[in-house]
């Protein structure tokens, strides 16, 4: 193991939950964490318990809504599907979030005398 | 910004639904578990790896749960909420300890509510007129000596207003209590109704609208007008039964018919602004053309224009003034108007006895605190063994000093609940009384603002007495106490040296508190000491109508008639009439010796009652020499008056005045017939100048007042005069007899109720200093028990142990009233003005205080002293 997992940012987990949502429609936590595993390559150190923070946080801001429902395999399990003001709220801070790495990434890209990548 | 208030919205919802919270966390955690192993055995694990794996991928449940939690929530209020559980279990615990720190608070903030809403309403609310900082009063002759002085006559009134750029409006009412009386007939029995003369403008100036009817109209202020009255809303009430349909109708005053106009509104109480203690049931218009030479007969009352301001107003009347009485020589005398607000007019002599009050109660909540404080410190002593365990449980310092704070803030809050629900009984009766005469009493309530500084009392109140403990136990080494049963060791000595300066703090401001007290009583017992030339016990007055068609000599006929037949009355020693008493309504005019001459602006006016013979035995006012009125004196052409002994000094230096010549202002010389002693005029402070009595056959009364002397009680008293005076007149109003005493009793209510309050608060004080002390020695001889148990038995007497214990109360209670005294003696000098002939170092004061609060003091301590002494030596050492 030489790279060690990625840290989340502050905010950045909610992102990518409503990132998933918006790509896979609703879905319950579980899947939620596992399909945030499987698309980053099981780079992200999640635990998948932290998400149920993450959930609560955007439902009481009104950009998910949650409903019990039976999964494929018939087991009742609480469903998450992103809300109108949740689809807003992805594509800006999806606008947000590719100005700043793009902006990030030529700060990073700057070159030190002798030491450049 | 919505979504911020609406995740703060569900943060505070979702406190309150956590345990449902929970169970659907639980829940949904469940089901991902499950989730999660399925597909791990789907990928072909054993059951046990499945489960394994599916934990290891969630991650610590208690964590995430926790995590949750304080995402969803308001940690702060879970953790307050925790506190505050926890605080009612122990305080529930210790009951005796709770209803005693409540019950002390609830003393010392309800009576702090109580008396802010007293100074709120008489000197900080604005007076409940509409700008009321506009309404201007003013003072006539630098607003010295009786109402004649300060009043205005009609001319320099209506030509003031005229001429005067400073004011939208100028207006006058006529302050004399009493001298607009009428009686009501056709309304049931006959009523004897309190009038007040006012100019046409007066409630338009106050910025006032009748609650029904109409203002009066300009012409219904003219000589010859039909006559017209506006009712005061109690009046109307009262007398009307709140009937609507009086407007308009006609009422019989003084067998006159006059017509209603208007209802006034229920909020405007005029006594409690203009006649604080007196009664006005009627306005009426006062003809400026009929009272044009009565003289000075005018309050003026402005409302300044807006940008105004008083000193500017004040500016103007200076120059306009003079010009006026250049303008008018007929006027007698030159005006001068001292103005100021009329809030400060109202309040502004009230101001230091209402802030030496506010102070004396503050003092009482820094004893309460102080108090607190050392409850809480010895509660904390037994209690240190919980906090130790809490602390090696893992609860911080911080947490244990917050958890103290909780307690003593549940303590306040409870206090001050209890606390308002005293407030509002106290100022509720103060609203309803009748014999404490201070202005806008009756509008004093609890109100928000009085409810705002509650609520900021008590939180102060509760972080002040809850400091000392938390300070207490974050110096304490926590662990150390694990071992510690508590006692004997450092750690309770120096909850000692903290609970000492406490209590001696305690002492230094009770101490405080009954000097401030004790000066004030002396004062007050000073002035009720002054001679006040009459003697009130056994004397009542009766107010009494008749019909003299304004003819002296048939007044005289009648009211020789009323006082023979009920002179004839058993149990009646003396009966005269006069037309004012004492301490209730005055006026001047002048008096001089009309062979002297004065310098330029020499004080001539003199104190004038008009009186039948006889008055002077039945008010008990000493005659000094010459002698009484006679009947025949009547008869005489020649006047007669009698004078007090300060009118002749002034006027007869060195010489008797019986026989000479008197003269009053622009009338006929009068012969002095009598000296009398000074009668105080309107406060029993002020010493009277010059009086004098002229007989009621010889100049016009105002008013009939019949003062009888019988030792006979009121209801034996008043059926019987009243049905003799109703025989001589039936329209004769139904109205009670006016013990004179109250008269007394009336002008000194307002400095005897200070002092009532500031005692009541010094007693408090003194209490709760002795169980302060009481306390604290109580906590130290138990600490101490085995000690005294080896001392015992080592050969100390139990006098010894008793004398040990008492001193060292002995040494607490000096420091706390030396302490005390150095500080009395600065607070004596700031209320040195509120003293009556009492020195503000008034030694007698100082040493019946020190030994007074020695005595608590010492049978404070005494008890535990006497436990002390008694410490069997054997039971103490083997105990433990």
């Amino acid at each position: 193991m030489a790279e060690s997992k990625l840290d989340l940012l502050q905010g950045t987990l909610d992102l990518m939950v409503l990132q998933t949502l918006a790509a896979l429609g609703p879905l319950h936590g579980y899947g939620i964490a596992r399909r945030i595993e499987q698309v980053s390559g099981h780079a992200v150190l999640l635990n998948q318990g932290t998400i149920y923070a993450s959930l609560v946080r955007l439902q009481q801001r009104a950009w998910i809504s949650a409903e019990w429902g039976t999964s494929r395999n018939n087991r009742k399990a609480k469903f998450y599907s992103l809300t109108k003001r949740g689809r807003k709220q992805l594509s800006e801070d999806t606008a947000y979030w590719q100005r700043l790495s793009s902006v990030m990434g030529r700060i990073l890209s700057m070159a030190e005398d002798g030491d450049s990548k | 910004m919505i979504d911020w208030i609406r995740e703060w919205f569900h943060r505070f919802g979702s406190f309150f639904r956590k345990p449902q919270l929970d169970r659907e966390l639980d829940a949904e955690m469940v089901a991902h578990l499950k989730l999660a192993i399925e597909e791990n055995l789907q990928r072909g694990m054993s059951p046990e790896e499945a489960r394994r794996q599916a934990l290891i991928g969630f991650g610590g449940t208690e964590q995430a749960k926790e995590h949750h939690r304080e995402t969803r929530s308001l940690p702060v209020l879970e953790i307050l909420s925790q506190d505050l559980r926890y605080t009612l279990r122990t305080l529930r615990r210790d009951r005796a300890f709770a209803a005693i720190a409540v019950l002390i608070l609830a003393l010392g903030i309800g009576a702090n509510i109580a008396v802010f809403s007293v100074v709120n309403t008489i000197l900080l609310r604005p007076l409940p007129f509409p700008d009321s900082q506009q309404l201007t009063w003013f003072a006539g002759s630098h607003g010295q000596g009786p109402l004649s002085g300060i009043t205005y006559n009609v001319g320099s009134y209506e030509e003031f207003r005229r001429h005067n750029q400073s004011f939208q409006e100028v207006t006058a009412f006529q302050p004399f209590w009493g001298s607009s009386e009428y009686n009501l007939t056709g309304h049931g029995e006959p009523q004897h109704v309190q009038a007040v003369m006012v100019a046409d403008n007066f409630f338009r100036t106050l910025g006032l609208e009748p609650a029904l009817g109409r203002n009066f109209l300009p012409t219904e202020c003219a000589k010859g007008a039909a006559p017209t009255v506006l009712l005061t809303h109690a009046f109307w009430r009262q007398q009307f039964a709140a009937d609507p349909a009086i407007v308009g109708q006609s009422i019989t005053l003084d067998n006159k018919a006059a017509t209603v106009v208007g209802v006034l509104p229920s909020s405007f109480d005029f006594p409690s602004v203009f006649w604080p203690g007196l009664r006005a049931d009627i306005f009426v218009p006062a003809i400026m053309d009929e009272i044009r030479d009565w003289g000075n007969t005018l309050v003026i009352l402005g409302r300044l224009k807006a940008g105004v301001s008083l000193a500017q107003a004040q500016a103007e009347a200076k120059a306009l003034l003079p010009q006026l009485k250049a303008a008018h020589p007929e006027w007698f005398m030159e005006y001068t108007a001292d103005m100021s607000s009329l809030k400060d007019y109202v309040s502004g002599k009230l101001r230091r006895s209402l802030i030496v009050l506010w102070c004396a109660v503050g003092l009482i909540l820094l004893i309460v605190c102080v108090n607190l404080s050392n409850l809480l410190l010895a509660r904390l002593a037994s209690r240190n063994k919980e906090f130790a365990v809490r602390n090696a449980l893992g609860a911080s310092r911080g947490r244990l000093i917050r958890q103290l704070l909780t307690e003593s803030l549940v303590l306040s809050c409870a206090g001050a609940l209890l606390g308002v629900g005293l407030a509002y009984a106290v100022t509720y009766y103060l609203a309803h009384q009748g014999s404490i005469v201070l202005p806008l009493l009756s509008s004093v309530r609890v109100d928000g603002t009085a409810l705002a500084w509650t609520l900021v009392l008590t939180l102060a109140v509760g972080v002040l007495f809850g400091i000392a403990p938390g300070l207490m136990l974050s110096g304490a080494n926590v662990q150390e106490n694990l071992k510690d049963a508590g006692r004997g060791l450092s750690e309770g000595r120096k909850h000692e040296v903290m609970r000492s300066v406490l209590v001696v703090s305690e002492v230094a401001l009770s101490f405080l508190l009954l000097v401030g007290a004790g000066l004030l009583l002396r004062s007050f017992l000073r002035i009720l000491d002054v001679a006040l030339g009459f003697q009130p016990s056994h004397a009542a007055a009766i107010t009494i109508n008749y019909d003299d068609g304004n003819d002296g000599a048939k007044r005289g006929v009648i009211l020789q008639e009323i006082l023979r037949q009920v002179k004839a009355l058993p149990g009646i020693e003396a009966a005269g009439v006069t037309d004012m008493l004492p301490l209730d309504r005055n006026r001047s005019w002048g008096l001089l010796n009309p062979s002297r001459s004065y310098p330029k602006d020499e004080d001539l006016s003199a104190i004038v009652r008009i009186v039948t013979p006889g008055y002077l035995d039945a008010m008990g006012i000493r005659l000094t020499a010459g002698r009484d009125f006679s009947w025949q004196d009547a008869a005489n052409t020649e006047g007669v008056v009698i004078i007090n002994e300060t009118g002749a000094r002034r006027h007869w230096p060195g010489e008797s005045p019986i026989g000479r010549l008197a003269r009053g202002m622009g009338k006929a010389p009068d012969r002095v017939i009598g000296v009398v002693a000074d009668v105080r005029v309107s406060s029993l402070e002020t010493s009277p100048g010059s009086e004098m009595y002229l007989l009621v056959t010889e100049a016009s009364p105002e008013g009939s007042e019949l003062v009888v002397r019988s030792k006979l009680p009121s209801d034996v008293l008043t059926p019987m005069v009243m049905s003799t005076l109703r025989k001589l007149n039936p329209a004769q109003p139904a109205t009670g007899f006016r013990p004179v005493e109250a008269l007394v009793d009336h002008t000194v209510s307002p400095r005897r109720f200070f002092v009532m309050l500031v005692s009541i608060f010094a007693g408090l004080g003194l209490v709760l200093a002795a169980l302060g002390i009481y306390g604290v020695i109580s906590y130290s001889v138990t600490r101490q028990t085995q000690e005294i148990g080896i001392r015992m038995a080592l050969g100390a007497t139990a006098g010894h142990v008793l004398l040990g214990v008492l001193s060292k109360t002995m040494r607490l209670a000096t420091l706390g009233i030396g302490f005390g005294a150095i500080a009395s003696l600065a607070v004596a000098r700031w209320i040195s003005s509120l003293l009556f002939q009492t020195a503000p170092a008034d030694p007698a004061t100082f040493v019946i205080m020190i030994l007074l609060l020695t005595g608590v003091a010492g049978a404070a301590g005494f008890f535990p002293a006497r436990r002390a002494s008694s410490i069997d030596p054997m039971v103490a050492l083997r105990n433990d």
